[in-house]
């Protein structure tokens, strides 16, 4: 019995390394029937939890370091060698904090919303697939599974600002909301794109479609077509905004509102709320990496020795940290810009988008001489003709000059 | 079916009634979007995909958060009502009336004595197809209304911009409102 | 207009960030309790006491005239004059502080006393870790305390105190200039006082 449990353990463990399908079997088939389903569930989430939580302690960690290079300092350095314990130390200290509850909150709301908020993120990776054969759940409809656990995420930044019975916290909420519902569509549309062309819901059979090499090194990634590209950017910004990052981080817009729905909570909610903001950052570029760059993919076909995970993984720090990058950059967008932003242009851009798409499939069956790089240009004129025009028409006559102070010169 | 329906319908029922009855309009809404849930959570039980997604899509991503909304930028200086309105004893025995009347056609309607039918395997393709295919003019019909609808919250909402100079409270508010309208009207246009 | 500001400032801090690990003006960031920036020759924290010479009590500067002590907007300095007077850096005999005490809690470091003192004797000081566990002790400086010798003024502000240096010599130089025209006038007064009453008729003495 040990020996066969650890038998099945190495085994898995070992399956895991190398990228083999199945890895689970032969461990679970060591315990009792009526427990293998739980045992079996407990192997696919447990390994999330502990890895996604881990990627928050480093990404911090890196999140301040990179954040501090930009800004000519050198970021914490005193916790352990090169301040690599910085984590852990911001840990305890939250842990540590006490809890205060304000007197007139609403006590179950309030004690309710961090725990609504993260239960939904964590669902979300339920469907990203990690691996070749590391998906929890290969679902049918997996994109809109992650979409409708994404949409709840709403409801308890509203809770979180609504119980605590603070002006900024609810003013947060609101622009939360406001924020989260405006940029959902684009970010939806975008990824709509992408099920038009791979024809399934199915995030494992999406990163199927884009296998297979053009020329033999350029991957058949959504990214490297013209719709997949302007589908990507337009992707990027929209999941910036959904995971209230800068510049769109103006639910908890420090300068203004103090920290939005945040205001109220302090030690253990609070760091619960961090780590959901940070896991449905993670979420959100694993979405991303799966849609449009390939997934687990490798980029080069003799790079496929290396096992997928490690791709998916690679990937999506790449992009945690183009956003550490583009917040260590712009400044704060303020709310009418921030709506502006997503309706006038996001809104109008991905439904080209979308067009574009569609005009790609259907050129597919072109076969004269040269198609590939007419039907490419073709579309690459679709999307930068508008973009160019709604870029300009949208600053309009508006002089932009240099800004004069009345009373500084 | 099973331990796992009970929960669900429990859930479902306890929460509906909370919504009826509590006497915080936002622990109402918060209460009805438990309802979606539960409802949600029946279809996705059904192995209707689909559909169950969809519902907490709209329901609980849009729905709700109109509600919501709508809840905090219209409250005004209400007096709280009692829950329980004098005439209760009538509108049970109403109820239990209606409730009985309806048991009974549904007992002896053809339908009930009809065969369950095989169960189908509802892929999100079959939904797809059969929307493009056999329900494409409905599917079109509704995505016109919607879009009307959205033009229509649009144009309100220009409406009111123009008579910012002498509102007050209420010009401020109406423009999210309609935003947020809009936005479920978009999300249905998504869904269909 | 079209995102060019965005590529821009993104290649901006691309470059504060590669920067940083080669180039010293990228990362201006001193770490700070082991690496220090000497002080800037114009930094001003809190005042302190001027002396000459070697020993502090013999040579303060201070002569008590607490103008200093009237002029402080939050009233943190506190004077009592002394009864024994001691020669100052001209020889004149003035009168000394028996305590002098700055409370640097309450102390704005407005140099206004600097601003006001007549005899070049306080000064602002750069020195700034003065983090203390008592507030009560540590914080309030007394006259011993305070009393740092002109050379180390010379150090923090050299421009300023050869400025003040030169001053002083020359204020010095004209009194003794002056004490010795005094003296020239006092001796050749006394010779012609003498010779008038050596001669039978008397010369009116001139007026001094």
């Amino acid at each position: 019995m040990i020996g066969e449990f650890f038998k099945g353990l190495f085994l898995m463990i070992w399956k895991v390394v190398t990228d083999q399908p199945d890895p689970k079997v032969e461990f679970v088939s060591v315990f009792p029937a009526t427990i293998q389903p739980i045992i079996s569930v407990l192997l696919s989430i447990v390994p999330i939890i502990m890895v996604f939580a881990s990627l928050f302690a480093l990404t911090t960690l890196l999140e301040r370091k990179g954040l501090g290079r930009i800004q000519n300092r050198l970021g914490p350095n005193r916790v352990g060698p090169f301040g690599l314990f910085q984590p852990v130390a911001d840990g305890l200290k939250m842990l540590t904090k006490e809890d205060i509850v304000p007197h007139s909150a609403d006590k179950l709301i309030h004690f309710l919303a961090p725990i609504v908020l993260l239960v939904p993120t964590l669902l979300a990776y339920a469907v990203l697939p990690f691996g070749q054969n590391m998906v929890p759940i290969d679902m049918d409809a997996g994109i809109l599974f992650f979409f409708a656990v994404g949409a709840s995420t709403e409801l308890s930044i509203f809770m979180a600002g609504w119980s605590s019975r603070n002006k900024y916290s609810l003013l947060g909420a609101m622009r939360a909301i406001a924020q989260m519902i405006s940029y959902e569509i684009p970010l939806i549309i975008s990824s709509v794109t992408v099920i038009m062309i791979a024809g399934s819901l199915s995030l494992v059979e999406i990163v199927d479609k884009q296998s297979g090499y053009h020329f033999g090194f350029l991957p058949h990634w959504n990214v490297f077509t013209p719709w997949g590209l302007a589908g990507f950017i337009i992707f990027l910004i929209a999941s910036l905004a959904e995971s209230n990052r800068s510049p769109f981080d103006i639910p908890e817009a420090e300068s203004e509102i103090i920290a939005g729905h945040l205001t109220e909570y302090s030690g253990f909610k609070y760091a619960l709320f961090f780590l959901a903001e940070y896991l449905g950052m993670f979420a959100v570029s694993g979405l991303a990496v799966t849609l449009f760059l390939g997934g687990w993919r490798a980029p080069l076909p003799f790079l496929e020795i290396v096992p997928s995970y490690i791709w998916f993984l690679l990937k999506l720090m790449g992009l945690v940290c183009l956003f550490i990058w583009i917040r260590g950059t712009l400044p704060r967008l303020r709310v009418d810009q921030l709506l502006n932003f997503a309706w006038k242009f996001m809104l109008p851009m991905s439904l080209i988008n979308l067009f574009v798409a569609a005009i790609w499939h259907f050129t597919s069956v072109w076969n004269f001489r040269g198609a590939g790089l007419g039907r490419w240009l073709l579309c690459a004129a679709m999307i930068a003709v508008p973009y160019v025009w709604l870029g300009r028409t949208l600053i309009g006559n508006k002089k932009i000059t240099h800004r004069t102070y009345r009373f500084a010169n | 079916m099973g331990i796992t329906f009970a929960i669900i319908a429990a859930l479902t029922l306890v929460s509906a009634i909370a919504a009826m009855s509590l006497r915080n309009l936002v622990h109402c809404a918060l209460s009805l979007a438990v309802t979606f849930a539960g409802i949600a959570a029946m279809y996705l039980q059904l192995d209707a995909q689909f559909v169950g997604f969809a519902q907490i899509l709209v329901y609980i991503g849009a729905v709700a958060i109109l509600i919501v909304f709508a809840i905090l930028l219209t409250r005004s200086s209400e007096t709280p009502q009692p829950v329980i309105s004098r005439s209760w004893i009538m509108g049970i025995v109403i109820a239990l009336a209606v409730f009985g009347v309806l048991t009974k056609v549904i007992l002896s309607s053809s339908i009930a004595q009809r065969e369950l039918p095989a169960k189908p395997a509802p892929t999100v393709r079959q939904i797809g197809d059969q929307l493009m295919t056999r329900y494409v003019l409905p599917l079109e019909a509704i995505g016109l209304l919607l879009t009307a609808a959205t033009i229509g919250a649009v144009i309100i909402a220009m409406h009111d911009k123009k008579g910012r100079g002498d509102g007050g409270q209420n010009v401020n508010s109406t423009p999210s409102r309609a935003e947020a309208h809009q936005h479920a009207d978009e999300t249905h246009n998504l869904i269909t | 207009m079209l995102g060019e500001g965005i590529i821009k400032g993104m290649v901006e801090t691309a470059k504060n960030f590669v920067g940083s690990y080669h180039d010293p003006k990228r990362l201006t960031t001193v770490e700070y309790p082991e690496n220090k920036i000497p002080a800037k020759e114009n930094a001003r924290n809190f005042p302190f006491l001027v002396f000459d010479g070697v020993d502090a009590d013999k040579g303060l500067r201070c002569v008590a005239c607490q103008i200093c002590e009237k002029e402080c907007p939050p009233k943190c300095i506190y004077i009592i004059k002394d009864t024994v007077k001691k020669p100052d850096y001209m020889g004149k005999m003035q009168i000394q502080p028996k305590i002098f005490d700055i409370d640097i809690s309450v102390c704005m470091s407005c140099q206004i006393c600097v601003e006001v003192c007549p005899f070049e004797a306080i000064k602002m000081d750069t020195q700034f870790e003065l983090s203390t566990t008592d507030r009560f002790e540590n914080l309030l400086l007394n006259k011993r305390e305070l009393a740092k010798p002109n050379e180390y003024y010379h150090k923090i502000h050299p421009t300023e105190a050869t400025e003040v240096d030169e001053r002083l010599a020359a204020e010095k130089a004209k009194a003794e200039a002056k004490a010795k025209a005094d003296a020239e006038a006092k001796a050749k007064a006394t010779v012609a006082a003498a010779a008038a009453k050596a001669a039978p008729t008397p010369v009116p003495a001139p007026a001094k």
